[in-house]
């Protein structure tokens, strides 16, 4: 079905410097993360180098009330919401800064603040949970979308099925987000499905599919626009594909060496997104290579003090463990706690 | 007060649900115009509408799914699994998403969503109409387990389910759907979770169970009293949070137990109630602790009346718990 195009629905010329220091951030959030993680400074660590233009040119067209449903990756997204750096890190150290009380692994924050939703480890599950908000929302007359992120992989998921069914059928103004990043760790797309593309997917569950060049920030944003100005006015639901690379592993425990050419790397890494934008605004006069350096020592500075001041925040307090399993203690779970105020008493906090 | 059958009771708590908090919906295979194939929401759609009462497509996991998106926004969505047999396809959303979101997200997303769906055999439902795998379900940290007996517990407790700050797993025993009428309280009248009810006194055995074995159990315990053996029974109404101290005291009381459920006994929740009392009241016990359960194959369906539990079967373990200490 073909989609009107408003005319608003450009990246505002005046934001690129802001979306490049926020893409700039993603890139050495990665960097930084990795090397905490092989120094084990934390455990685990899900880098999205390659996917900055498609997670920030996508965050950049939603409005703060919209509700973010995040797969495992989407640090770029959470930095697109203000979520502070020093946050993110207590997360993925799992202190007592941590809002989720250090029950995760590193990269499934979430902050209902900033209705950045936790993600969980099992693929797709978030999807259909946007669809039910985005119908309660609707149902409650909030203006608002549903953005649910995933990966190629997922469209392989029950979820994935079961979420767009049900999107079409209710018309719910969901966004689904997919970043095409050419890997489900050691699969290459081609091996997931024989469709051609992911976004014809959407066709037969009734609802428009749209491929977008995930490394060009301007493409993404205006597909993006675009779909929430649909689901916001009623239109209903989107699939979007941004085809990204995934420049680095697939996490921290991945070697992607293993499966794939370091050809086929370097010719992705030619469409770079941060070095296609920083071209971009050199050339229009936005950025000197002067102005740029300093941009990136400044926020390796920034990145710097936040990793101190989350190292130096207490551990998670032990007796949390049981919080929060229900919404109030069972009498078993106050047997265990004691049990385990009694274990500590004798033992200190030792395994 | 009114004489209804236990389906009747749960579409009235549903209803009476509906009425007194519009955040209140249910949502489900064949529950719209059509009432739902047990009937359990007829007339709901009609007085509340298709945004309240919403027929999904043939997918438990969107179901599931779409109930924790509602959820998390702040609706209070009361799912129906058309039955407990056809759940797994929503396994992963019930013990990965639905049990854990409050946990993993450090307690900034409660996640209250009521799963209520029929259980259970003797409906000449064969393999996949028949099952009781409420164990997989008490065994998920986060989940609240529930299973009526009655109509006035099956309103009360959904009542409490539907307005309880956790997701609950609420299972309705299709055996005794309409089996039996009861009088059940009118209006919001509500069933605490966690606190076992004595259906019957005694003091010679202890006899455990709930949902569709209560009955049976029952009338296992009239029929030995002829016998001299007055046995008591305990119709635990909530598997989590399990009321221990009810079971506790009454072992502690009778000195023997006889644990009653349909689900194959090999890990089932007599298992859990059987280490609780070799835990907890092991100096009590004058004789073994023993289970009559499903048996330990698939549910068939020919043999149905030889595989569940029945008042002969019953009877015959409270004979043998008596008579051996």
């Amino acid at each position: 079905m073909p989609v009107r195009e408003p005319a608003s629905t450009g990246l505002p010329a005046a934001d690129l410097p802001e979306v490049y220091r926020t893409m700039v951030t993603a890139r050495l959030m990665d960097e930084r993360c990795l090397t905490l993680q092989r120094q084990g400074r934390i455990g685990f660590y899900v880098p999205l180098q390659g996917q900055e233009a498609a997670q920030v040119g996508c965050g950049w067209a939603l409005d703060p009330a919209d509700w973010i449903f995040p797969a495992y990756r989407e640090l770029a997204v959470a930095l697109c919401r203000k979520i502070p750096l020093e946050l993110l890190i207590d997360q993925f150290i799992g202190n007592a800064g941590d809002d989720l009380k250090g029950r995760q692994m590193p990269n499934h924050f979430g902050y209902r603040r900033f209705r950045f939703v936790p993600a969980s480890s099992p693929v797709g599950t978030q999807i259909i949970h946007a669809v039910g908000t985005a119908m309660a929302a609707r149902w409650k007359e909030e203006r608002i979308a549903t953005v649910t992120f995933f990966g190629d992989g997922t469209t392989s998921s029950n979820d994935f099925h079961s979420g767009l069914n049900f999107a079409g059928v209710y018309k719910a103004p969901t966004i689904f987000f997919c970043q095409n990043n050419q890997w489900a760790i050691s699969l290459p797309r081609a091996r997931q499905t024989a469709s051609e593309t992911l976004a014809e997917k959407a066709t037969a569950y009734g609802i428009p599919g749209v491929v977008v060049d995930g490394m060009d920030v301007h493409a993404v944003y205006r597909a993006v626009a675009l779909a929430r100005e649909r689901a916001v006015s009623g239109g209903g639901p989107t699939l979007i594909e941004a085809q990204v690379y995934r420049l680095g592993p697939h996490t921290s425990s991945d070697d992607p060496t293993r499966y794939r050419s370091d050809a086929e790397v370097d010719l992705w890494k030619a469409k770079d997104p941060v070095r296609l934008l920083r071209a971009e605004l050199i050339g229009s006069g936005a950025l000197s290579e002067e102005s740029d350096r300093a941009l990136w020592e400044s926020i390796r500075a920034q990145i710097a003090a936040a990793v101190k001041a989350a190292e130096a925040t207490p551990p998670v307090d032990p007796l949390t463990m049981f919080d929060d399993v229900y919404a109030q203690r069972t009498p078993r779970l106050e047997s265990e706690r004691a049990e385990m105020v009694e274990s500590i008493g004798r033992r200190g906090n030792r395994p | 007060m009114s004489e209804l059958t236990l389906v009747q009771a749960v579409n009235h708590a549903l209803a009476q649900a509906m009425r007194s908090d519009p955040d209140v919906l249910v949502l489900g295979e064949d529950i719209g115009p059509n009432g739902g194939v047990f009937r359990a929401t007829e007339g709901l759609f009609k007085e509340f509408g298709a945004d309240r009462v919403i027929d999904t497509p043939l997918s438990e996991t969107g179901i599931v799914g779409a109930a924790i998106g509602m959820a998390l926004y702040g609706l209070k969505p009361v799912a129906e699994i058309q039955f407990l047999d056809f759940i797994y396809p929503a396994f992963d959303q019930i013990v990965s998403e639905l049990a854990k979101f409050r946990y993993r997200s450090g307690g900034q997303y409660p996640c209250h969503v009521v799963i209520r769906t029929p259980y259970g055999g003797g409906v000449k439902g064969g393999l996949y109409h028949s099952q009781s795998s409420e164990a997989y379900f008490a065994h998920t940290a986060g989940l609240k387990v529930v299973v009526p007996s009655n109509p006035a517990d099956a309103k009360g407790l959904l009542l409490t389910a539907i307005f309880d700050e956790d997701p609950v797993i609420f299972l309705e025993p299709k055996r005794i759907y309409r089996s039996v009428t009861g009088e059940v309280p009118d209006g919001d009248v509500r069933v605490p979770f966690g606190e076992a009810a004595t259906v019957r006194e005694g003091s010679d055995v202890s006899v455990f169970a709930y949902g569709a074995m209560v009955p049976p159990s029952l009338k296992a315990a009239e029929a030995i009293q002829s016998e001299g053996i007055r046995a008591e029974v305990i119709d635990l109404r909530s598997l989590v949070p399990l009321d221990e101290a009810s079971v506790i005291a009454s072992v502690e009381k009778t000195g023997r137990a006889v644990i009653v459920h349909e689900a194959p006994r090999f890990v089932g929740f007599g298992a859990e109630l059987a280490a609780i009392l070799a835990e907890k009241a092991l100096y009590s016990l004058k004789s073994p602790v023993l289970r009559v359960a499903g048996y330990d194959t698939p549910f068939p369906y020919a043999l149905e009346n030889q595989y569940l539990p029945g008042p002969e079967r019953i009877a015959h373990a409270i004979r043998t718990a008596v008579r051996s200490g």
